[in-house]
Parts: C-alpha cells; structure tokens; sequence
C-alpha cells in the first residue's frame, strides 16, 4: 500500500471538504443579507432555537453556577480568599460558560435536528422540489435557521448567563454563608461591560456556526437513512470542536494583552 | 447480436421542438450515464423514456430540469438554451415546469393544500387564499376530497401522495411537465388511476410531458412517443404503438421483460 498515496488522497479530500463549506458559506451568507426573506420562516426557527432549547441551557447553567460557586469557595479557601467566589461565578458565566455551554448544548439539539431534517429532505428530493418549484433552497431552508441562529443565541445565553448566576448565588447564600445583599454586590462591583459583550459575540458566532453545520451537513447528506444518521453525527461534532476552537480564538481577540 | 440502431429521434410534426437536447453527455467519474443524447420533444407532444435501472433516466430528466448541469451538450427550452442558467433566470425556466417525483417529495411540514400551492405562495409570491382556491381545484381534479386539504402528507396512503404531488405539479399550469417514475410503488389499480389522471391532466392542461419509467403499461398509457435508453445512448425512439414491435432486439427483451437477451449477456460481459 502506498503511504504517500494515502496520505495525498486525504489531504486531497480535506482540501475539497474546505472548498466546498467556504462556497455553502459565501451562498448563505449572501443570502442570509438579501431580500425576499421567510418572516414565518425565520420566526419558527426562533421559537426553536430559542425558546425550545431555554430549559436544557437553563439546567446547564444553574448546575454549572451552583458546581463553580462550590469549587471556588473551596479552593480559595486556601488562601483566604472566599469574598471573591461572587466575582468568579459572574465572570466566569459571562465570559465563558454561559456561551460554550449553552453553544454545546444548542448544538447537540438544534444542530442535529437541522441535520436530520433538511438531510431527509434531500434523500427524498424534497429540496429538488423546492427548485422546481421557483425557491431557491439555501433562501428557504439555510438563511431563515442562520439568522435564527444569531440572533437567538445571544439572548439564549443572556438568560443562560443570569440562571447561572442565580445558581452561584443560591449556593452562596444557602451552603456558603454569604449574605445575599453582599453577594449581590459583589457580584455587580467587579462585573464590566466587556465580560457580557464577549460572551454575547461568542454566543452570535456559536448560532451560526451551529446552524451553518447543521445545514452544510444536512444539504450533502446522500444515502438514505444512513447518510442522515452520518450527517446528524457530523454536525453535531463538526459544531462542538468549532465552537471550542473559536472560543479561544474570540478570547483572544477581547482579551489578549 | 443486433446491436443499438440510430434512432430516429424528432416527432412526425415540422413544429419547433419544445425541448430540445443536442449531445448531452454526463458522467460521475469513471461512469459515462449519458453519452451523446439528442432528442427533440414537440409542443403538446408526451414522450416516455424507459431503460432498466441505473441507465441515466433520472440523470437525463434532472438534467433537463436544470437540478444537475451536463458536461457537454445543449438543452433548449422553447429555443432557449438553458445549460449553465443560474438564480432567477433558471426560475423563469421553471415557472412553465411542473415536476411529479418519484417518491411525490411532498413537504412533511406543510399540510397537503400548502404542498400544492407551495409554488404559487412562495413561487410566485400569491396571495394564500387564492393559492389555496386553486389548491382545493387541484385536488379535487385529481379525485382527491376537500378533507384532504389539511392534513399532511405522512397520514396519507402513498397513492393519495402520488395524486397530491400531481396536484403540486399542474398548480402553477405549466407548459411542460416531467414524471419521474409516476407508478412505482403503487399496486396496479391505483397506478391505472394515475396513469389515467396524468393522461387527463395533460391533456388539459395541453402540456408537453416528458416521462421516464419502466413500467410497459403507463409507458404505452400517458406516451405518444417511447424511446429507450440504454448505455448512456438513446437506442430507439418511435411511436409507443410500435414499442412491441420496434425491430430492435434490446427493446424487445426490455419491453417483453424477457431475462434472457443481449442486454443480459452485455452486463455479464461488462
């Protein structure tokens, strides 16, 4: 077996995965920003994506403010710190768990569904359909979900981020010791705009990449029940390693000195 | 062994053909599905392609409704080319087309009324009641109660899904309308049924059909013209009337369902 052809054929293949999502990208960019747009379209994606995914995202981030408020206590308890537990909670949720978690969570459900659906779509000609039919598939089928995406995972996240909190400060002031007006100071004292902006913009990415990739996917998925299958695995992971890459990059980008 | 004869590939009529395909060819990699396709359709005219399975036909259908692009060749639609249209010129093209799949391709999330007025409303940017007005005349064209109207496609029998997505397809009037395999999987009473109501609803409409399918009996029922592809190569077009009798040892073993024969031999040889 020749290594070298191995080796090329995949790269090769790499090479025309990349080509491939940057043209689906550049097409549903483009008509993500150009009328005629679907109102009803779009609005039933919001109601998916955002209200539908609200109680997943909140479980998420009350467990994650309640499980960090714990581990900091006791971890600056070491060093006579525990006044900052209401601070870590906050920036913590803001900056990064409130996104990276609901974004994993909104992947694992909405990118999936998007998969499976517009996947069995195209096994069963439904998107020819479409394009017999005068309406172009990526106006009627990938913008309406991207801007969907975008617009409501931010919000998602911003109730995401306030539960987490909430979860902080029930530990704090139930388990902890603190006193809830103090704990709420604090909370507030060393909070900044930035920390909630930041989460905010990675929240915005994190929707469109998770609607992107459950459309891209879906759009090629080929073979019957099993390309679906195939498609709704590969969105699903494709988003989540996206969402952790990006999240460093965007980190980087607000808060690199 | 009688080998694939020049078929004669334009109607009896001096009219400009409706479609017109001119050396279409196409392959995926190594597989050459259509090779040098020339076929004339003329206006009112409703031509069959059969062939076994895996021959092209839905290649060549798809092909002509612009879903792939060949890699050679020209496709012309009332004398305009349509190779390589794109966005809203390809729209154009297809508001005269109605399109019935072979598996109906309904919408699941619409409800069946939406599914035939999906071009009207979203097409052509209707208004919902009168896309639903002419919705409910399409059904009940195609034997279907106004029960029907609002549930969905996954509570109905496949039969009633096939009548829906004929309803879909003659909604917008077109000029021409494609039939991918309109009676398979359908017990041969209902496909009878409809093969009788494409008969019908082309006829009203007065369209221009291109059908393709490897059913002998709706092929000799909704064709005026048969022709058989085989090899990537159309190896006989004729009237349907003349399809058992073509002379042609190929269409013959095809259309008799014969197992024996050259096309038998040609694959184990292959």
């Amino acid at each position: 077996m020749n290594v070298l052809a191995i080796v090329g054929r995949v790269f090769l293949t790499f090479l025309i995965q990349v080509g491939r999502l940057s043209i689906f990208t550049g097409r549903a960019v483009g008509h993500m920003v150009r009328p005629p747009f679907y109102p009803r379209l779009i609005g039933r994606q919001m109601v998916e994506i955002g209200y539908y995914s609200l109680p997943v995202v909140g479980l998420t981030t009350i467990f994650s403010g309640m499980v960090l408020a714990l581990q900091s206590h006791t971890g600056f308890a070491r060093f006579s710190a525990e006044g900052a537990v209401a601070t870590v909670v906050v920036i913590s949720i803001t900056r990064e768990l409130g996104p990276v978690l609901a974004g994993l969570m909104v992947a694992g459900r909405i990118g999936a569904a998007m998969a499976a659906e517009i996947g069995t779509m195209r096994v069963t000609e439904q998107i020819d359909a479409l394009s017999t039919l005068s309406t172009n598939p990526f106006k009627y089928l990938v913008a309406p979900r991207l801007i969907a995406g975008v617009t409501m995972l931010p919000l998602l996240v911003l109730v995401g981020d306030v539960i987490g909190v909430f979860g902080g400060y029930l530990i704090g002031t139930t388990k902890l010791g603190f006193n809830p007006a103090t704990y709420i100071a604090r909370t507030a004292e060393f909070l900044e705009v930035i920390d909630v902006v930041s989460g905010l913009v990675k929240a915005a990415v994190f929707g469109f990449v998770i609607a992107l990739m459950g459309c891209y996917h879906g759009y090629y998925s080929k073979g019957g029940a099993q390309g679906v299958g195939a498609a709704t695995t590969n969105a699903v992971v494709s988003a989540s390693i996206l969402i952790l890459i990006l999240n460093y990059v965007i980190t980087e980008l607000f808060f690199a000195q | 062994m009688t080998g694939p004869t020049a078929p004669k590939t334009t109607g009896e009529t001096n009219a400009p053909p409706k479609i017109r395909l001119r050396g279409v060819r196409k392959r995926f990699g190594a597989n050459v599905v259509l090779d040098g396709i020339d076929l004339d359709i003329t206006a009112g005219e409703s031509l069959v392609v059969i062939g076994g399975s895996g021959t092209g036909k839905s290649v060549l259908l798809k092909c002509v409704l612009g879903l792939l692009r060949p890699d050679e060749g020209s496709i012309e639609i009332d004398g305009e080319e349509t190779v390589g249209l794109s966005g809203r010129a390809r729209d154009r093209v297809n508001a005269h087309i109605g399109m019935l799949f072979q598996g109906a391709a309904l919408f699941d999330s619409l409800p069946v009324w939406e599914n035939v007025a999906f071009g009207l409303i979203q097409g052509r940017r209707g208004k919902r009641e009168d896309a639903r007005a002419r919705a409910m005349a399409c059904l009940d064209e195609v034997g279907l109660p106004d029960r029907v109207a609002d549930l969905f496609p996954s509570e109905m029998s496949g039969g009633m899904q096939k009548r829906v997505g004929l309803a879909r397809a003659i909604a917008a009037q077109p000029d021409i309308v494609f039939f991918d395999e309109p009676t398979t999987g359908l017990d041969p009473i209902m496909a009878d049924v409809i093969n009788d109501l494409i008969v019908a609803t082309t006829k009203e409409l007065g369209a221009t059909a291109l059908s393709i399918t490897h059913d002998m009996a709706s092929a000799t029922k909704i064709g005026d013209r048969i022709a058989m592809l085989y090899k990537g190569k159309l190896i006989w077009v004729g009237a349907a009337k003349d399809v058992f009798d073509s002379g042609n040892a190929h269409v013959d073993q095809f259309v008799h369902g014969r197992a024996d024969g050259p096309i038998t031999q040609e694959a184990e040889a292959d």
